[in-house]
């Protein structure tokens, strides 16, 4: 037995992130969960310790698209150890008929979607790749594969990430360190809870958080959550335009 | 709109569901028109937890904990934890659930809204018997604690309340401490009534756990096996025999696999695969024998089943139970495998707790429309004349006069219901 590890969560509160945070503390670990309400956050902490009373759990909330902020905290965290695994999960599905309407609804959807975890990836990526070990992943989405005209905005910011991740896997290359790009399809999490009654099949989160966690134990650039997505969005993808457009998605 | 059903899979219907995730807004979530109803894993049989045409509140997503003391085994947790994830937790630790039905696949708060009991009624009474506080939310918006000390009148209301009285979003449950996950169990086969009866009252008290399952065909010259266990009391993590009885044992699979195969033939081989004797097992294929079968309940194919569970009073026990299992062997619709077993003499904690003393009977029935609900009222016959009860969480057909005499604190239990909670029971069993 080593050394515990040490996780850092973005977006901890997430459902997603939480079930993941729960596969990765079935060991004692040092995780720092990072999020923007306090309240929120001590009650995922709590549970967690409930699971797992040998780890130490801090919580700290912050301003998202604060770069000076996002900055101060990941060199403090950074500086207690190197990273084993860092996930950034924030995120959240806006109403498209709205931000074409509200251009401030818009820019809020993307900057939350798209500029601040890019931030975050940026500040954990200049720790994590020089330590030449660890694991950095950001959720995406099967949504920001190709553009639909019912969650474009969605689907721009998340692909965003898509870039940017590569970016950095180029980047890194030579690193120990591998930097993940998740994308999860539908999902029953708060996210999606006023869709559950569109008939829409939801993927349990609990599944989800395991494919996803296996994914990053592997270190592969692309995990698709559940694995059927990336055949889907493969085809998806190829479709023809003339088709694509015809579609009602 | 989605289509929702139950465990006995006799329909699917349409609900508005809406899934609560975070419990310090629930009551926000509930504040809605039309009437709701809260939904665990709908591992009751019929329409307990079912709300067709209205909402749904899922709870599977209230799935924390909040404290663990180590020392006590006091256990706070969101209502939708499953018992599955207390025992993962707590069994490591030395501690376990004090009472646990026959599937670890349910959440806390449907646990606590049936009262549910397990094989050790005997001893530890029924699930609400545990619990030392709960949060219940009301779609006023109002939020009260209520336990056995504070405010207990709300507290017997929801204990078995079947979700009637408001949504339960935390619960704090006593664990009971033990060494490891091990039992010491026995297998006992027997033949006739009698000898049930002198095996069960023989067996309360030294064994904390007895069951029996029997072969219904034969009627009230009954065949079955009797199981009893105690908990080991030492720690070791290996069992004494062989490999992990967990894996050495075997459920009736061949009854899910070959769905040709005859019931009359799935029972026999059932009881035959259950060695008579003593061992040394680990407490889940002991306490959930179905739960490595998943979707079991499928087998009765597209139209479902019922389940009958009643319970009899202790001086009628012997004469209504002969009845009943003549009836249904006469009738050759069905139930080959039942469940047999005596409840201890205790008071429930529930206004509408189904355990009262006396012997309680499950029966499984494929769906066989007319015919199966003709035998279930010539049952009923049997369970009103000897002063029995129904257990709520597996019915979907029990006429309401049976309901009103079997449940004598019907009427101190209304005045705790909440007006935006209905149910497809409630509505047949309660008139909205
Ligand atoms: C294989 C099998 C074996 C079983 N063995 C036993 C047994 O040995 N003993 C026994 O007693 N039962 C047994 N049962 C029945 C089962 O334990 C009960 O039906 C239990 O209540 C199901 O819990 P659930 O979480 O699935 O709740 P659901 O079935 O979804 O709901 C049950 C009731 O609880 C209410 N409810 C659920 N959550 C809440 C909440 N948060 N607040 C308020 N109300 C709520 C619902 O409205 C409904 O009235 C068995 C069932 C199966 C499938
Ligand atoms: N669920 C799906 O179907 C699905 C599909 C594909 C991708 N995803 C992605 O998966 C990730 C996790 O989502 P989820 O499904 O687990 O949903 P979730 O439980 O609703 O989580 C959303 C998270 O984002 C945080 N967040 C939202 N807006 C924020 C803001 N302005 N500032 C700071 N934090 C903010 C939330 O914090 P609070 O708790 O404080 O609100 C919460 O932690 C997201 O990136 C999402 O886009 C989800």
């Amino acid at each position: 037995m080593g050394e515990q590890q040490r996780i850092i969560v973005i977006g901890a509160t997430s459902a997603i992130a939480e079930h993941c945070t729960r596969l990765w503390m079935s060991s004692p670990a040092t995780v720092l969960l990072v999020g923007r309400d306090e309240a929120r956050l001590e009650r995922v902490a709590d549970d967690l310790r409930v699971r797992s009373p040998a780890s130490a759990i801090t919580c700290v909330a912050i301003d998202f698209c604060d770069p000076v902020a996002i900055r101060t905290l990941v060199d403090d965290f950074a500086g207690g150890g190197a990273i084993d695994i860092a996930l950034i999960a924030h995120g959240t599905l806006p109403d498209q008929q709205q931000c074409q309407q509200d251009l401030v609804a818009c820019r809020d959807a993307m900057e939350i979607n798209s500029l601040s975890p890019a931030l975050f990836m940026e500040a954990l990526a200049g720790h994590m790749g020089p330590a030449n070990r660890g694991r950095l992943a950001v959720i995406g989405s099967v949504a920001g594969d190709r553009g639909r005209r019912s969650n474009y905005v969605y689907g721009a910011s998340k692909s965003l990430l898509d870039r940017y991740a590569q970016g950095l896997q180029h980047r890194f290359a030579q690193s120990g360190c591998r930097i993940c790009l998740v994308k999860p399809g539908p999902t029953a999490t708060p996210m999606t809870a006023r869709l559950t009654d569109e008939g829409l099949a939801l993927a349990r989160v609990e599944d989800v958080a395991q494919v996803i966690v296996k994914g990053i134990v592997k270190g592969k650039p692309v995990i698709y959550a559940p694995g059927k997505w990336a055949l889907i969005m493969m085809v998806i993808r190829h479709l023809p335009r003339f088709i694509f457009n015809r579609l009602d998605i | 709109m989605v289509a929702v059903s139950s465990w006995g899979r006799l329909g699917h219907w349409e609900h508005q569901v809406a899934p609560l995730h975070d419990r310090s807004r629930i009551a926000a979530d509930l504040a809605t028109h039309g009437s709701g109803l809260a939904y665990g894993m709908g591992r009751s049989y019929g329409d307990v937890c079912l709300n067709p045409g209205g909402k749904l509140w899922t709870t599977r997503n209230l799935d924390r904990f909040i404290r663990f003391d180590e020392e006590s085994g006091v256990l706070e947790c969101e209502a939708g934890v499953l018992l599955r994830d207390i025992q993962q937790l707590a069994v490591p630790r030395g501690w376990m659930l004090p009472v646990t039905p026959g599937t670890c696949f349910v959440t806390v708060g449907g646990a606590i809204a049936n009262d549910v009991h397990g094989k050790n009624h005997h001893r530890l009474g029924s699930f609400g018997d545990h619990v030392s506080q709960l949060r219940l939310v009301r779609t006023d918006g109002s939020q009260l604690d209520c336990g056995p000390d504070n405010a207990p009148d709300w507290f017997a209301a929801t204990i078995g309340g079947m979700g009637l009285t408001g949504v339960i979003t935390t619960a704090t449950l006593q664990l009971r401490r033990v060494c490891g996950p091990w039992l010491e169990t026995e297998t006992i086969p027997f033949h006739g009534l009698d000898e049930f009866f002198r095996l069960a009252d023989g067996s309360e008290e030294a064994w904390e756990y007895t069951v029996s399952w029997i072969d219904c065909l034969s009627g009230s010259g009954l065949r079955g096996i009797f199981l009893r266990g105690n908990h080991a009391d030492d720690e070791s993590t290996v069992p004494p025999v062989g490999k992990p009885s967990y894996l050495g044992f075997t459920p009736p699979l061949s009854l899910v696999n070959r769905l040709t195969l005859r019931p009359a033939n799935g029972a026999y081989y059932f009881l035959h695969r259950l060695a008579a004797g003593k061992k040394r097992e680990d407490y889940r294929p002991f306490f959930y024998p179905l739960d490595r079968l998943a979707d079991w309940n499928r087998m009765y194919g597209p139209r479902g089943f019922y389940q009958y569970q009643c319970v009899l009073p202790t001086e009628q026990r012997q004469d209504a139970l002969s009845a009943l299992l003549d009836e249904t062997a006469k009738s050759k619709t069905g139930s080959f495998l039942a469940v047999l077993k005596t409840f201890g003499e205790r008071q429930s904690p529930g206004m509408l707790s189904f355990p009262r003393p006396g012997a309680t009977l499950a029966l499984d029935f494929p769906n066989r429309g007319e015919e199966t609900l003709a035998l279930m009222i010539r049952l009923d016959a049997i369970v009103g004349e000897a002063g029995g009860r129904l257990y709520p969480a597996k019915d979907a057909r029990m006429p309401q006069q049976l309901f009103e005499s079997g449940y004598p604190r019907l009427q101190e239990f209304l005045p705790f219901r909440d007006a935006g909670i209905s149910s497809a029971l409630s509505r047949r069993l309660l008139g909205r």
